[in-house]
């Protein structure tokens, strides 16, 4: 590739212009009419676009400057549960101690913002009837384990909840004697399985205090494999269990943590 | 043969006309670097305790009131899923709707672990959504949520097939394409998002990312965090916690 050097460069910008002048020389007058008609159609569209429409209509910040206001003045239908405290301080006093503390206000009563607007004439609903509670707190298997779940058919069936328990501060109105009161699933896994004989005491101990603060005070788990020896080990005087030797079976691990002890027939 | 001149001053020029040369020379401008400097301002994160939800549906009840989404069928902003996964083969997922029916649905085969997931916009830091849009009536704010502007959305719906997580639905009154917005007019007035105000167990959590000391920056300190599909790079800003790998 060689450059050209200068003298050819100023004879070659030459040749082009006088090229560009013969055409418009030549030009037939109906073509050179229909240019300045194009000429002007195309100033024209420049002209609107520019000047006429205004800038919101083209420009997409200024739209969404808009956007972003108009969706921050979109009226609020939930309150807030800080709105709630101003009046309502004694129910909110009594909620902070008990189990439903984190609970918002809104989540049983509604949305209440037009209360809180006009609290003589707008009531938030407050439900009584058998048909709110269980809505978190029916048996469902993909509910967290610990969380408090009652089959509703078959928990004091004719009552309605508010009854026995109090939903600002909701406790057992007494303490459940039997194990199963809580823990039906494990009670009715139990019956079916070898281990229906077992009392729960046999494996748990549970302090008396676990029944009023069940999640604070927890009942203690067997924490040696010696405690199923009792029964399944070799030298066991126990009939009617399948035997294995401790020393060699399950090396390190704790029993419970293969075998599921209410049903260990399970593989 | 090329002699050694020719050779030098052809290689300079290529050089310098070359893209790569002008590319460098741009990134180590001084404006250049300064985009990434420290950010500032809000940028808003939501956090999902996957092991806190008791699939109540509240969140689903108090968004469709709070943001007036149509009550039936299956128009959602926040909806929570219910996972049931067999011992082998693939999990069974279900909407769970405004909440669990008594009877709720028998699975095929055995359960041998279930749980509940709740979902909503990611508003992703790369939103394929915005993407896709041709009248760019969807983009994202200052502060990280990406908005739909309803007086130039069209309803062409490819928003709505470009979503990765499925977050987007038609409004039937409207006919543009809406979603989950963190509840912009409620953190614009100090109050929580709908769905985090009524959830009973705290399993969702909102806050600003940017900031040192706010619930989500906790949150993420606090527990181990996933994102839904992350091989797509959109980057979102609802993190999950404690949450399954069979989660899709």
């Amino acid at each position: 590739m060689d450059l050209p050097d200068r003298t050819s460069l100023v004879t070659f910008v030459r040749r082009i212009a006088s090229a560009m002048k013969k055409p418009f020389s030549k030009m037939p007058e109906a073509l050179a009419r229909l240019l300045i008609v194009f000429a002007a159609v195309i100033g024209l569209t420049i002209v609107v676009v520019k000047f006429v429409i205004p800038p919101r209509f083209k420009d997409t910040r200024i739209q969404w400057a808009e956007t972003t206001k108009q969706e921050a003045a979109k009226p609020v239908q939930y309150a807030g549960a800080v709105a709630c405290t101003e009046c309502h301080d004694e129910i909110v006093a009594e909620k902070k101690k008990g189990y439903h503390r984190d609970l918002s206000c809104e989540t049983c009563h509604g949305p209440a913002k037009a209360h809180t607007e006009d609290p003589d004439n707008i009531k938030p609903p407050a439900p009584r009837d058998r048909k709110f509670c269980p809505v978190c707190h029916t048996f469902n298997p993909s509910r967290p384990r610990g969380f408090p779940m009652i089959s509703p058919v078959a928990h004091n069936p004719m009552k309605a909840c508010f009854t026995c328990h109090n939903p600002h501060d909701p406790k057992p109105p007494t303490a459940p004697r039997e194990c199963s009161a809580c823990h039906g699933e494990i009670a009715r896994t139990l019956s079916v399985s070898h281990h229906v004989q077992l009392k729960c005491a046999t494996c748990h101990n549970a302090p008396s205090r676990h029944r009023v603060a069940p999640r604070i005070v927890k009942p203690t788990k067997p924490s040696s494999r010696d405690f199923c020896g009792k029964c399944h080990g070799q030298e066991s005087s126990y009939k009617g269990s399948p035997k294995i030797d401790l020393a060699t079976h399950g090396e390190k691990y704790v029993c419970w943590q293969c075998h599921y002890p209410h049903l260990p027939e399970v593989e | 043969m090329m002699d050694r001149r020719s050779f030098l001053r052809k290689l300079l020029s290529s050089l310098a006309l070359s893209g790569g040369v002008l590319g460098g020379f741009l990134r180590i401008l001084p404006a250049q670097a300064l985009e990434t400097a420290e950010p500032t301002g809000t940028l808003w994160g939501f956090g999902v305790s996957v092991d806190k939800c008791i699939g109540c549906a509240r969140c689903v009840v108090a968004c469709k009131a709070e943001n007036d989404v149509p009550k039936e069928p299956f128009f959602y902003r926040t909806w929570v899923e219910r996972y049931m996964i067999p011992k082998t083969g693939d999990a069974e997922v279900t909407n769970i709707h405004m909440g669990l029916s008594p009877d709720a649905e028998v699975p095929s085969k055995p359960i041998f672990r279930s749980f509940f997931v709740p979902k909503l916009c990611n508003q992703c830091a790369h939103p394929p959504c915005v993407q896709v849009c041709p009248v760019g009536a969807t983009f994202t704010t200052e502060d990280g949520v990406v908005l739909v502007n309803e007086k130039t959305c069209i309803g062409c719906r490819y928003c709505i097939q470009a979503c990765p997580y499925g977050a987007r639905y038609l409004h039937p009154a409207t006919s543009t394409a809406d979603k989950c917005t963190f509840c912009y007019h409620r953190l614009q007035r100090d109050l929580l998002p709908a769905c985090v105000e009524v959830c009973p167990t705290q399993a969702r959590v909102i806050g600003d990312l940017n900031s040192a000391a706010s619930p989500m920056t906790r949150f993420k300190r606090m527990n181990k965090i996933f994102v839904l599909k992350p091989n797509l790079n959109t980057e979102p800003k609802v993190l999950y916690a404690n949450m399954d790998g069979e989660v899709r």
